[in-house]
């Protein structure tokens, strides 16, 4: 690890300004990713703008209709919550599914989503349930945030500030870990709203992706029986010395038939 | 042990053979108060990082010092031209085989800094030196190399191919040693009337090793005395003082110590000359200051020694009964970008002598070409060569088995080497002295529910898994090593060992061992020794090793040695103590020595109530009253020497059951049965640990870990634990073991060794039930790791799975 500057900002417009002010500052949101980067030398950062200490960006706030969790709020906070575990339970399962519980400490739901790496959990659950992403400038839809591999709509300096989860009528996670890493060799978020079914896939592409033929599918009868039959295009998928994409497809098929025999069976209300 | 522990012997100590006493040195570890090279600090200690080759294959075009020797801190930058300059020797091969027609091993040199090229991904260019390591780290990125990138061969069977790349000028078929071993001509006439030909071609993955510590070193010279010391976290610090001293450095032995204090795992990594100790010790020399490097875990990837990496094809010829009538094995070993200190030796002696098993198999042909290619250099890994072995027998037999409708234990037992056939000469080499692998098997069969498999298999079929069970039966040679043996065989030393028994006036007991404790419960294991053989408790007793200015000589700790080979040292010193104590006695209580009696720690003239404690005579030897001195000296300490005269051969039997799902391929291992025939147990617990944790590394073998290099450009793929999966607790299932004991006949405990025989026993077992789970489907092998991947396409491609791709 290389020297660098260690800040402490006592507000969010404080943080953005001074990671506007330093452009090789890098906020640090937990640093699950980025201190293990630094460590081996991959990026070396001026100063670390750690995000982690301000209050405003912390806590798990609910109503009738949605969740909305601080972009700092840990993994380990998401999945021992009450009220996720209540409304959302797919996404506090997922929460508690990420890494180790070292990880789970200290990585947080900003850092992930900012970070959107290809093989992470978080991205598919924003994705999958249409979530809204809150930043210290605007809001940004689920849909539109992740824009590519280690990609997001986000501009330099603009910080996340918190997601707003719709409660879904049902949803579900299903990971496939990759043995070594842990993280999601596929991960398929599948979804049922009042708008329709979504089924998000982390893992199996460059970036987080809407697998639009197994929600076309799902959309005409929502049954496993209708997934069954589906084979899922390798094409355009990830192949590495875990996973070749045909692999990565039979993944998000199986995943996906996982997904949805587990709604059916809790009787959509998982 | 989830069996009743049968350990040979019965003994009153409670603190003696056969008791199950808590480790001694625990209490360190687990408190923290453990002494690692990386925990050391010497005066005015400077810190080295490595510059390394990020390419597999490269001409050094030239090294630019200057900015990084301008860096704020830094205290010098040294090349292999340096090393050259100061006539700095390169590391040697200690362990040169004899190939076809008696062709020698080839040994390029091997300079501890590269000279003139670069031939892996790690292979060090530069050792930078500064204040600290952060700027040594910093002044590593700003030396500047100038490679001239060549083509880079990776695979074995790329490397053997005509107009591949010559990792070496002058060996322009990369092959370093073409070797063999049996009777090819009778092995041809076996095969000429066999009833069945059973083949397989099969790759035995490469390894890396990741003991928890990395590897660590600090070289240290006393410029008032010329004296050098090396702290290094090795397995054998009397072998590094005898190579780093003798061929790289030319250090005389007197002026020059090695210590390896505690060791956080070896696994075999830790048992060579690395070019890091050489480095650091030169560069102590030349700066008159302490340098130390510690080695980091991506660092470790690309400069520990690899493990395995075979390619094969064999082949056995059966009878019409199944019974085995010849094998015939052609292997390819990796050997790497240099010779590691016993690379040539893994693949060669310490495999083909392997190969005949538990089995009666009359003739057998072996014949290993080890060879060069740009990969970090391979050597020993937990088990070494007999894994291989193993792996490849093993799932012969089974092939045989299925394709000739016989029940897998059944052909083992119609060709197993019966239990009054020892000693049982094999025609490769061995002698076996003793054993009982039916009894293990026959017990085996049972914990395992060998004849309740079919109703599991239904069980698991109607949740739509593939159930497998599998069976290994097998031997290995350990207590390296008979000296007589081996040097025909090609190693440059003995493979004896030593002990020295220090009795303080108190009769405390210091012991000074030439092996090393790396993790082995060695300070218990031997303490509990001297308790059972000079009657006093083991907490009386301290194991003190790994440092050559307090031990003698030793040749460390691999092959499963340190009890069959320096635990019999120990018993014949504490043997000479006794002896002498007896002396001691008979002129205490005016008896003639022939009239003195040891037991349970009291001399006694015989058919009297005369005696004397183990601590009277201690210390009466520490206040000599009247002593014959023309023959009885003071004190009470002594050494000796033992040199087995045969390998010893622990054998056994494992069975593994797994579940497949076919949707995703992912292997779960439901449980596993040992039963192993190890000789005398002198800790059931330790065992049980030493068991348990070798049947893991070889699950890891099996289903989870594999370095792989891209084929092309030689960069190592699976650099971190990201993508180098090693076991963990959630991929175990109960293990269930239990020792049948046949006492080792040569050495003085009856011992044989414990340490790697779950390396060597599970990846068969475990490959034998997976294959076994696919069998239907016409699957007669599954190359390691069984990965969910690899097991998927299988499955796929022989139609046996759902597709939604």
């Amino acid at each position: 690890m290389q020297t660098f500057e260690y800040l402490r900002p006592s507000s969010v417009s404080e943080a953005g300004a001074t990671l506007a002010k330093m452009s090789d500052a890098r906020p640090l949101a937990g640093g699950m990713t980025l201190i293990p980067a630094m460590k081996l030398r991959l990026i070396a950062p001026t100063a670390l703008v750690d995000l982690g200490s301000l209050p405003e960006l912390n806590g798990i706030k609910s109503d009738s209709k949605s969740i909305t969790i601080g972009a700092m709020t840990t993994h380990a906070d998401v999945a021992a919550s009450a009220d996720v575990r209540r409304m959302i339970p797919a996404l506090a399962d997922l929460a508690g599914g990420i890494g180790d519980a070292q990880v789970r400490n200290k990585g947080t739901l900003g850092g992930a989503i900012a970070n959107n790496d290809p093989s992470a959990c978080y991205p598919a659950a924003v994705l999958g349930l249409g979530a809204t992403v809150t930043t210290s400038r605007r809001t940004i839809a689920g849909d539109a945030f992740f824009t590519g591999m280690f990609e997001t709509a986000l501009e330099p300096g603009e910080i996340v500030t918190a997601v707003t989860f719709p409660v879904p009528l049902a949803a579900t996670y299903e990971k496939f870990r990759s043995p070594a890493s842990r993280y999601a060799l596929v991960g398929v978020f599948l979804a049922r709203l009042a708008s329709g079914v979504r089924v998000a896939v982390t893992g199996a592409g460059t970036c987080v992706f809407r697998a639009a033929a197994i929600e076309a599918v799902l959309a005409e009868k929502f049954s496993s029986e209708a997934v069954a039959g589906l084979r899922y295009s390798p094409e355009g998928l990830n192949s590495d010395m875990h996973g070749d994409a045909q692999y990565r497809a039979q993944l998000v098929g199986v995943l996906a038939k996982r997904a949805v025999a587990k709604l059916t069976a809790n009787g959509g209300k998982a | 042990m989830n069996h009743p522990a049968d350990t040979g012997v019965a003994s009153k100590n409670p603190t003696g053979i056969g008791a199950s006493l808590l480790r001694k040195e625990d209490m360190r570890f687990l408190m923290g108060r453990g002494n690692y090279v990386a925990d050391i600090k010497r005066p005015d200690m400077t810190a080295g990082i490595f510059v390394r080759s990020p390419h597999a294959h490269a001409r050094i075009v030239s090294i630019d010092k200057q900015a990084a020797l301008a860096m704020p801190g830094v205290v010098d930058v040294l090349t292999g031209e340096d090393l050259k300059t100061d006539g700095v020797g390169g590391l040697p091969c200690a362990w040169p085989v004899v190939g076809k027609g008696g062709a020698p091993t080839k040994e390029p040199a091997h300079p501890a800094i590269a000279q003139g090229k670069v031939r892996y991904v790690g292979d060090a260019v530069a050792f930078v030196i500064a204040e600290t390591v952060a700027q040594a780290r910093d002044a590593a990125e700003a030396v500047v190399v100038e490679y001239d990138v060549l083509p880079a061969v990776v695979g074995v069977l790329d490397a053997l191919k005509p107009g591949a790349t010559a990792v070496f000028d002058d060996i322009p078929d990369n092959v370093c040693v073409d070797w063999e071993i049996g009777d090819r001509h009778a092995t041809d006439a076996a095969f000429k009337k066999a009833a069945h030909v059973a083949r397989i071609s099969l790759v035995n993955n490469r390894l890396v090793g990741n003991p928890m510590e990395p590897r660590a070193a600090i070289g240290e010279y006393d410029r008032s005395r010329g004296q050098h010391t090396l702290y290094t976290t090795s397995q054998f610090p009397h072998i590094v003082k005898l190579l780093m001293g003798n061929f790289v450095l030319n250090i005389p032995q007197h002026k020059l110590r090695v210590v390896s204090p505690d060791v956080g795992g070896g696994f075999g990594v830790k048992q060579f000359h690395y070019a890091e100790e050489a480095v650091v010790t030169w560069a102590a020399m030349r700066l008159g200051r302490p340098v130390k490097w510690v080695c980091d875990r991506s660092e470790g990837f690309i400069s520990d020694a690899h493990g395995r990496d075979h390619v094969t094809e064999a082949e056995m010829a059966l009878d019409e009964h199944g019974k085995f009538l010849g094998l015939r094995v052609s292997t390819i070993a990796n050997m790497g970008g240099y010779l590691s200190t016993f690379g040539p030796n893994i693949p060669t002696n310490l495999y083909g002598p392997l190969l005949a098993g538990v089995y009666t198999t009359p003739a057998i042909y072996c014949e290993v070409k080890a060879v060069f290619t740009n990969t970090v250099p391979v050597d020993a890994y937990r088990g070494a060569g007999r894994p291989e072995a193993t792996f490849v027998l093993e799932r012969l037999v089974d092939v045989a088995a299925i394709e000739m409708g016989i029940d897998k234990a059944e052909i083992r037992r119609r060709n197993m080497i019966p239990k009054d056939g020892y000693p049982f000469q094999t025609p490769v080499m061995m002698e076996y002295d003793s054993g009982d692998p039916g009894g293990c098997l026959d017990k085996a069969l049972i914990n395992a529910d060998w004849k309740g498999f079919p109703a599991r298999k239904a069980a698991s079929a109607a949740k739509g898994r593939l159930r497998g069970i599998g069976l290994c039966t097998y031997i290995e040679a350990c207590g390296l090593a008979p000296s007589r043996i081996a040097i025909r065989l090609g190693v440059r030393g003995g493979l004896f060992e030593s002990a020295a028994v220090r009795v303080h006036p108190t009769g405390q007991v210091t012991v000074l061992m030439g092996t090393h404790n790396h993790g082995q419960g060695h300070e218990t294991t031997f303490a509990q020794i001297i308790s059972e053989r000079l009657g006093i408790p083991a907490n009386n007793v301290e194991i003190v090793f790994g440092d050559t200015d307090k031990v003698q000589f030793g040749l460390g700790t691999y092959g499963s040695r340190s009890l069959a080979v320096g635990g019999s040292a120990l018993v014949k010193a504490a043997d000479k103590v006794i002896a002498k104590g007896r002396k001691i006695a008979a002129h205490m209580l005016e008896a003639a020595d022939a009239d003195i009696e040891f037991a349970d720690g009291v001399f006694t003239v015989a058919g009297t109530d005369r005696q004397k404690t183990f601590a009277e005579i201690a210390l009466s030897a520490h206040f000599p009253v009247d002593y014959p001195l023309e023959i009885l000296e003071p004190g009470l300490e002594e050494q000796a020497f033992y040199d087995p005269v045969n390998f010893t051969f622990p054998c056994g039997a494992h069975i593994a059951e797994v579940e497949i799902d076919p949707d995703t391929g992912v292997v779960e291992l439901l449980s596993y049965v040992a039963v192993d025939d190890i000789g005398t147990v002198i800790n059931p617990m330790i065992v049980e640990g030493q068991i348990v944790g070798g049947i893991v590394q070889g699950l890891g073998q099996a289903l989870y870990e594999d370095c792989v290099y891209d084929p092309e450009s030689g960069q190592l793929l699976s650099g971190s634990f990201m993508d180098y999966c090693m076991p963990r607790a959630d991929h175990i299932a109960p293990i269930s073991i239990e020792t049948h004991i046949t006492k080792c006949t040569h050495n003085p405990l009856g011992v044989k060794g414990c340490g790697e025989l779950g390396t060597i026993g599970s990846p068969a077992t475990v490959i034998n039930a997976v294959v076994d789970a696919l069998a239907h489907l016409g699957v007669n092998h599954v190359d390691m790791p069984a990965s969910p991947n690899r097991v998927w396409r299988i499955i796929a491609e022989a139609g046996g799975a759902s597709r939604t791709a």
